[in-house]
């Protein structure tokens, strides 16, 4: 965090200073190292072993927040006999389908439940990333559940959860993590004291945590642990990601996303999704409770928002113009459908995969077979002059008289040349003013795209294709101003923000969205940015000049709430659960909740609330269910839908290991997303043969002066300067084994290609005690590319691409690679060494099924069957 | 000038008799760095703006002088940054004045090994047509079993996490309007 976010580590120092205790755990010992009271290097990838034995030693010495647990959590709710643990099955839950790797969830339900609510099969969800969807609220389920408050029922989901993780011991911690088990033990007891009324820890993780083949399990995880605890919606709580683009978080919540729409609206699926009642029915889930039953109004603003006036009741509000998804269609599909010709054009809006994505060989060759390509930057960025300067030019896969690719680039506006809102990592949205014009041709998206909107609109002006009403009723006419013609950006934020059709007041709250055509809203989380007509996310009262929770600088969805679930914060009755933690509670004056935030909850629902039997919808959320966005009310220890690779987080090795499993049978995520393509080679992991060609593992990560592919920071001179070489961090032990010298060269090869760096001899690397033998590590930034001030080889080269199962995230802060002293060899010789390696490692591509390592005889799993 | 004046121009004078013992203030300045103000000060204007780097979102504040950037400080103002930028952010300046930056429109032909220079609109109008050409060529009507699919495939688009909540709004928009499906940023990855 202090290297890549370090202004937002400013509030880690202070917590310090007031008392907090600072854990920080890494594969390499960095500057936020150096700032903690604790550092534990781990073995990349193996965080759910080490967080699981956090959650083992809680539940083993009943260190749970009981109060918290039983009233706030899924703890006391009993599952369905049919569910089957990985305690039972080597790994591997109840349901799983060897035929397509993917788990029936149907034995994962809750007692008394006749099947869970998803209607759409698990293939289909681990192919549109349905997981994405819940981003803003629970998998559905429904609400009526039995529970035994007591804890003691061997089916309660805390008895099932102490079952699942009774093999996570301290032991097993250090021989999976290679982290000594004093070095466990002081984290565990220091996050468990640091908990109850008056204690709350935080979790704070970013694209460490994500970007694995069991990413959204590490935060599964993460969450148990902070609900066990009694740290979510508490001020001082919570699990906090560190996102890392300007506003990554907002082009989230209103998505460029194959599988999303606004507001986490599912994009339609052809078979799923015909009509808009089947839509809108498939998010609400007629009976659910909590919020997520208004789906049809959040789907019917938002198609008023896109087609305006052509939107009626009558033909459901133009739903029929939607496009429909079948499967994957997804940026890494579409990288292997360009290398397969089956792409034509491919826009990139300040993004550079040559370098930032997985697999660089793969992304360059698939941009050099297309028809055509826009790239919009501020820079000449790799992925605009991969025909002329690409590592392929040198091996003759790319040759600029054979390259078909036809490319424009566009200079594009930087922050300060045009006004917008960015939404930050905490959701909260600053809307910037604009200082000057953008230079020469530079301009901005809104531009871009509302102009050619405008051209593409009426080009078909005359059309009398059914396919082109979609475009010719689009709710297009936004006010310009200026020399260039620059749509009002304000305009399109009131928008999204949503207004009555008859006035045009804008909406303050989504509550006040109808379902009948008379609202319009483009982003019903975002409503109320834009209440009385004012920019709220303009605000810049000063911070000094307000509370600590600051609601009066910018605006935070949903609500301008800054704490989600902070109803969490007051105990069951409504009171604070202490004076120091007192946050939002209840008013039994005023008969209304109040508090520092503004109420996750119905301004007048009180604690003592009860819904009726079979009551839907918000009615169903009772005064003491605090989750309202999860069908049962409750923060989920486990998932009885949803979550693809199963109701609770395992730890699985990494796709590529030099280790077999210890914990399991079971090798790598079962369900994970898995590409069989020619060019998605893949390195052997145990109990394959050949893993020894690939002995060592390599993680990368950022570096304070440079950002992702490096096209605003390589660009810069200041920041160029500062870091201006690629490298690679090396243990002397390693260093001593392969003969690198430190300000030497090395390169290290996977079976998709060899990289080049220059050495850094560091402890900050030291090699890990792993189940008996010892494993080195490496790590490099990614930053590098051939552009720019400061060139280098990229270290995305090395990975293949594996993907989570849930929202299809790629598996890039871990693999094996081997390391050679020297420089890598140039053209022909570098082909030649990468087939090589490929060829010794046993010319391995991706594919089904998992690979179970029945033949692992030491596993405590096997020691039990 | 009189032996008095003399003596009070000699900075270690001022040190050593004046309220600044450590010669690091005002006893250390000259004529010449008396007159230097701030670039600060003498803006013509200044814009309230978001750091474009990471998602903290630090405070920026975007000084103009003559149609230029003249300086970005940290907005002092910003509950969540208290006016600190990180090297990144305090390198904002640089980057959005950086003479790397491209200005102007490039064009690079099928099979070509230059870039050639290409008019905006020119530009424009030229994407257009490609699009409604993919999109033609792509076009998906119906599923084998004639349920709507309303799509192409034939067109592609990577970015957003960089750009404005607006901007990212319209892209959505227009693509799903004209049927593409294959939009993707940074989020996924």
């Amino acid at each position: 965090m202090a290297e890549a976010h370090p202004v937002g580590f400013q509030w880690v120092m202070e917590a310090k200073r007031r008392g907090a205790k600072v854990f920080h755990v890494d594969p390499r010992f960095t500057r936020t190292s150096a700032l903690a009271d604790s550092y534990l290097a781990i073995r990349a990838g193996t965080d759910i072993a080490l967080l699981g034995g956090v959650v083992r030693y809680i539940l083993d010495n009943e260190l749970d927040f009981r109060e918290y647990v039983v009233a706030y959590t899924n703890a006391a709710t009993i599952v369905t006999e049919e569910y089957a643990d990985t305690e039972d099955m080597h790994g591997l839950f109840s349901g799983f389908n060897d035929d397509n790797a993917t788990y029936d969830q149907a034995s994962w339900r809750y007692e008394g439940h006749s099947q869970n609510q998803t209607t759409r099969d698990s293939e289909t969800q681990r192919e549109t990333a349905a997981g994405l969807e819940n981003e803003s609220h629970g998998a559905p389920v429904g609400g009526e559940t039995e529970r035994d408050e007591t804890l003691q029922h061997p089916r309660c989901v805390y008895q099932i959860l102490k079952r699942h993780f009774a093999r996570y011991t301290p032991e097993m911690v250090e021989r999976v993590c290679g982290i000594p088990q004093e070095k466990f033990l002081e984290l565990a007891q220091a996050w468990t004291e640091n908990s109850g009324r008056d204690r709350t820890g935080m979790l704070v993780y970013s694209v460490g945590w994500t970007q694995h083949s069991v990413g959204v399990q590490y935060i599964r995880t993460g969450a148990i642990i902070q609900l066990l605890l009694g740290n979510v919606g508490r001020p001082g709580g919570g699990v906090m990601a560190l996102r890392g683009h300007a506003s990554i978080q907002g082009s989230t919540d209103i998505p460029t996303l194959f599988n999303l729409l606004p507001g986490y609206l599912p994009m339609p699926h052809h078979a799923n999704h015909p009509t808009l009642d089947a839509w809108v029915d498939s998010i609400a889930h007629p009976g659910q409770k909590g919020f997520w039953g208004n789906a049809r109004t959040y789907g019917v603003n938002l198609l008023k928002a896109y087609w305006g006036d052509a939107a009626t009741a009558d033909n459901d509000y133009c739903y029929g113009y939607m496009p429909r998804m079948t499967g994957d269609h997804g940026t890494y599909q579409q990288v292997l459908d360009m290398i397969d010709g089956k792409i034509k054009g491919y826009f990139l809006l300040g993004q550079n995969p040559a370098v930032g994505s997985a697999h660089g060989r793969a992304q360059r060759l698939g941009m050099a077979n297309l028809d055509w390509l826009v790239v919009r930057d501020l820079f000449m960025i790799e992925s605009a002059t991969f025909w002329q300067n690409a590592p392929e030019i040198e091996t003759g896969e790319i040759a600029p008289e054979r390259c078909r690719t036809e490319v424009f680039f566009l200079p594009a506006a930087s922050h300060v040349e045009k006004e917008g809102t960015f939404t930050q990592t905490q959701r909260l949205l600053q809307w910037r003013e604009k200082a000057v014009e953008p230079p020469g041709d530079a301009r901005s998206e809104l531009w871009f795209f509302y102009h050619l909107g405008r051209i593409i609109r009426e080009r078909l002006a005359a059309s009398t294709k059914p396919r082109d009403r979609a475009l010719l009723d689009l709710a297009w006419d936004y006010p310009t101003h200026g020399p260039n013609v620059e749509p009002s950006a304000e305009a399109v934020l009131r928008e999204i923000n949503g207004y009555d059709v008859a006035t045009g007041r804008p909406l303050a709250s989504f509550t006040e969205m109808k379902d009948d055509g008379s609202t319009v809203g483009g982003c019903w989380i975002y409503t109320g940015v834009y209440a009385d007509g004012v920019n709220q996310a303009a605000r810049r009262k000063p911070g000094s000049e307000q509370s600590l929770v600051a609601p009066e600088w910018g605006w935070a969805w949903p609500a301008n709430r800054r704490i989600l679930y902070n109803r969490a914060s007051a105990d069951p009755d409504g009171n604070p659960w202490s004076e120091r933690k007192r946050y939002v509670w209840w008013d039994a004056d005023k008969s209304e909740w109040t508090g520092y935030d503004v109420p996750d909850f119905e301004k007048t629902k009180p604690p003592s609330y009860r819904p009726e039997r079979d009551a839907s919808g918000v009615a169903g959320i009772a005064g003491d269910d605090p989750f309202i966005l999860q069908g049962d009310g409750k923060g989920w220890l486990y998932a009885p839908t949803g979550v693809l690779d199963g109701p609770m987080p395992t730890h699985y090795e990494p796709v590529e290991s030099p280790v077999r499993n210890p914990l399991y049978r079971q090798q790598a995520n079962p369900t994970r997303k898995v590409y069989t393509h020619p060019i998605n080679t893949l390195n052997p992991s145990p109990p394959q043969e050949h893993s020894q060609v690939f002995p060592y593992v390599f993680t990368v990560s950022r570096l304070t002066e440079h950002h992702t592919a490096g096209g605003m920071s390589r660009t810069v001179s200041p920041l160029a300067e500062l870091q201006p070489e690629m490298f690679v961090e090396v243990s002397p032990e390693l260093a001593a084994l392969r003969g690198l010298s430190h300000l030497g060269w090395a390169h290290l090869v996977t079976s998709r290609a060899a990289v080049e760096a220059k050495v850094l001899v560091t402890d900050r690397v030291t090699p890990l005690r792993v189940d008996g033998r010892i494993i080195h590590q490496v790590w490099l930034p990614y930053h590098f590319g051939y552009e720019g001030l400061v060139t280098g080889d990229s270290a995305n080269d090395l990975f293949g691409i594996t993907l989570d199962p849930n929202v299809l995230i790629q598996e890039s802060k871990v693999g094996t690679c081997d390391v050679r002293p020297g420089r890598r060899p140039r053209g022909q010789d570098l082909v030649d060494l990468v087939v090589d390696y490929r060829r010794r490692s046993g010319n391995l591509v991706h594919r089904y099924p998992p690979m179970v390592t029945t033949d692992v005889a030491d596993t405590s799993s096997d020691q039990e069957a | 000038m009189g032996v008095r004046s003399w003596f009070e121009g000699w900075p270690v004078y001022r040190q050593l008799t004046g309220t600044d013992p450590l010669g690091r203030g005002a006893a250390a300045k000259s004529d010449g760095s008396r007159a230097l103000t701030a670039r600060t000060d003498t803006a013509d204007s200044m814009a309230r703006s978001v750091c474009p780097y990471c998602a903290v979102g630090c405070g920026q504040r975007v000084f103009v002088k003559d149609g230029q950037v003249s300086q970005i400080e940290g907005d002092p103002d910003s509950p969540i940054s208290r006016g600190r930028l990180c090297p990144k952010g305090a390198a904002s300046k640089s980057l959005v004045t950086s003479p790397l930056r491209q200005t102007t429109v490039r064009y690079r032909r099928p099979y070509g090994t230059e870039w050639e220079d290409l008019d905006l609109d020119t530009a424009l109008n030229m994407i257009a047509d490609r699009v409604l050409a993919a999109r033609d060529e792509t076009w998906e009507d119906v599923d084998a079993e004639g349920r709507p699919l309303n799509r192409t495939l034939g067109i592609s688009s990577l970015g957003g996490a960089t750009l404005d909540n607006e901007e990212n709004y319209l892209i959505k928009k227009l693509f799903t309007a004209m049927g593409a499906l294959q939009i993707e940023n940074q989020a996924r990855i």
